[in-house]
């Protein structure tokens, strides 16, 4: 078990390096997700009132959005030099290098919705920080499960021709319950009568989405990256 | 440069061990495309095997399936007693791969890259490793540059170290003299004539035959992913190669 610790955590740190010296990836998706919040902040907010519930979708759409743009990015830096192959070469439990690479873009999501929750916040005048263990439970968990089951998508379509197109197509049906989640939770915390109880509720929803999809992922990884 | 290797100590204390590699009736297909067909051959420790034939012919197929990172069709790979599919981490710890691809990663410095699978292979004192085996590969002074900045042969010569790192027993080297100057050819060929000293198993393709006919003990030739008869005397490696390869056109009409 350590030794899938320690490979997890060498994986992630290695992605995080790079992304560090690169910023490719933080600066696409933050300016992707950004992008979306701004143009949904002119579509639904009018005489500086928002639409009702507007904010929570918005937030899990630029959180989708996003995470699909940095998910199909995740795995080309192993791809474009044949890294993929002397890692699956590596004598490491496979799933430890699926686990690193979740990790890496688990961090890089955190760091774009520290970004855009505020400013969510701040377009939509939405109360995200009345509650912020809610929030951030109902983020953490909604953001692990999206990027569970695309962290495998992207593995598996790692040699398809047309894994950009493919990977949305897969990831969105697979990952509603992940979105819907999020955004009914959220809309919880939103309302002018908080709802933290229907929010708890979500966030355990959240919770067992996360445990199967995650099991899930660990138990085929190995397999789908087998030639 | 001498032959001498870093030690073995590894996370894996069940690394299995053999002394042969052996393919029986291997075949492989992607789709309906067959690349290699009943292939049969095997290498013992302490010896260098030569792949050749020409471009297409499998000789990187075989590679891979004895990296394990593909599965055959049909057929099996032993090593030793074990079999690719039982075996898992402790086997792969045995084996060095040298691809065509370098699969080195061209954002990190060479230093980082050594370190990092050092670590994967659970080496201890990697950063000690990966420094060791930068000035092995004549990079010592260039250990904190982007590898992405490096030439062709620097970046052969970190990702041949990378393949040893481990002191595999099995190592399977695709191309391992392209890009590499003339001194830096016979550095490795003395590289691997060491290795095989070493009782290790050494696979590897080439079409440069100048530089593998003095470490090669036994050459197989392939020819539309099938074994085809080679010329065990009678000439330079390059001349065997020919003349083989003419015998196999001809014989097919």
């Amino acid at each position: 078990m350590r030794r899938f610790v320690t490979v997890a955590w060498l994986i992630m740190r290695k992605d995080l390096t790079v992304e560090a010296r690169s910023r490719e990836l933080l600066f696409t998706t933050l300016f992707f997700a950004m992008s979306i919040v701004l143009v949904f902040a002119f579509g639904f907010v009018r005489d500086g009132r928002p639409v009702e519930n507007a904010a929570a979708g918005i937030l899990w759409i630029a959180i989708a959005f996003a995470g699909t743009l940095a998910l199909g990015r995740t795995f080309e830096r192993e791809r474009y030099h044949d890294v993929l192959h002397a890692l699956l070469l590596a004598p490491v439990d496979r799933p430890a290098i699926y686990v690193g690479k979740l990790l890496g873009i688990l961090a890089l999501l955190a760091t774009v919705e520290a970004i855009v929750v505020p400013l969510i916040a701040l377009m939509f005048q939405a109360p995200l920080f009345r509650h912020p263990l809610l929030i951030v439970a109902l983020l953490a968990l909604g953001t692990t499960g999206f990027a569970a089951v695309g962290t495998l998508f992207a593995a598996m379509l790692v040699r398809a021709r047309s894994r950009d197109v493919l990977l949305p197509v897969l990831l969105y049906p697979i990952t509603i319950p992940v979105i819907i989640a999020g955004v009914r939770g959220t809309a919880a915390l939103l309302q002018p009568e908080a709802d933290p109880a229907m929010a708890r509720m979500w966030i355990g929803m959240l919770g067992f989405f996360d445990v199967v999809f995650i099991t899930l992922s660990l138990w085929t990884f190995e397999p789908v990256m087998t030639e | 440069m001498s032959s001498a290797g870093p030690s073995t100590a590894t996370l894996h204390d069940a690394a299995i061990d053999f002394d042969q590699l052996e393919l029986s009736e291997v075949s492989k297909y992607f789709g309906r495309r067959r690349a290699l067909a009943r292939v049969t051959f095997a290498c013992r420790a302490g010896e260098v095997v030569a792949l050749l034939g020409p471009n297409g012919a499998g000789k990187s197929t075989v590679l891979g399936l004895a990296a394990t990172i593909i599965q055959p069709s049909a057929g099996e790979i032993r090593y030793g007693d074990h079999l690719a599919a039982q075996a898992g981490a402790p086997l792969r710890s045995q084996i060095g791969m040298l691809a065509h691809e370098l699969q080195l990663y061209p954002e990190l410095t060479a230093r980082e890259n050594l370190e990092f699978f050092a670590a994967l292979s659970g080496l201890d004192e990697a950063r000690a490793r990966a420094a060791a085996a930068l000035d092995w590969a004549g990079l010592g002074d260039r250990a904190d540059d982007l590898v992405g900045g490096f030439s062709r042969g620097m970046r052969q010569r970190v990702a041949m170290e990378r393949a040893l790192l481990h002191d595999p027993r099995l190592l399977l080297l695709d191309e391992p003299f392209t890009g590499l100057d003339e001194r830096s050819s016979a550095a490795l060929a003395e590289r691997l004539s060491g290795l095989r000293a070493r009782d290790r198993i050494i696979l590897l393709t080439t079409h440069d035959f100048d530089a593998a006919e003095a470490i090669v003990d036994r050459a197989v030739l392939l020819r539309g992913g099938r074994i085809a008869g080679m010329a065990t005397s009678g000439g330079s490696l390059r001349e065997r190669y020919r003349a083989s390869l003419r015998d196999e056109v001809e014989g097919a009409r």
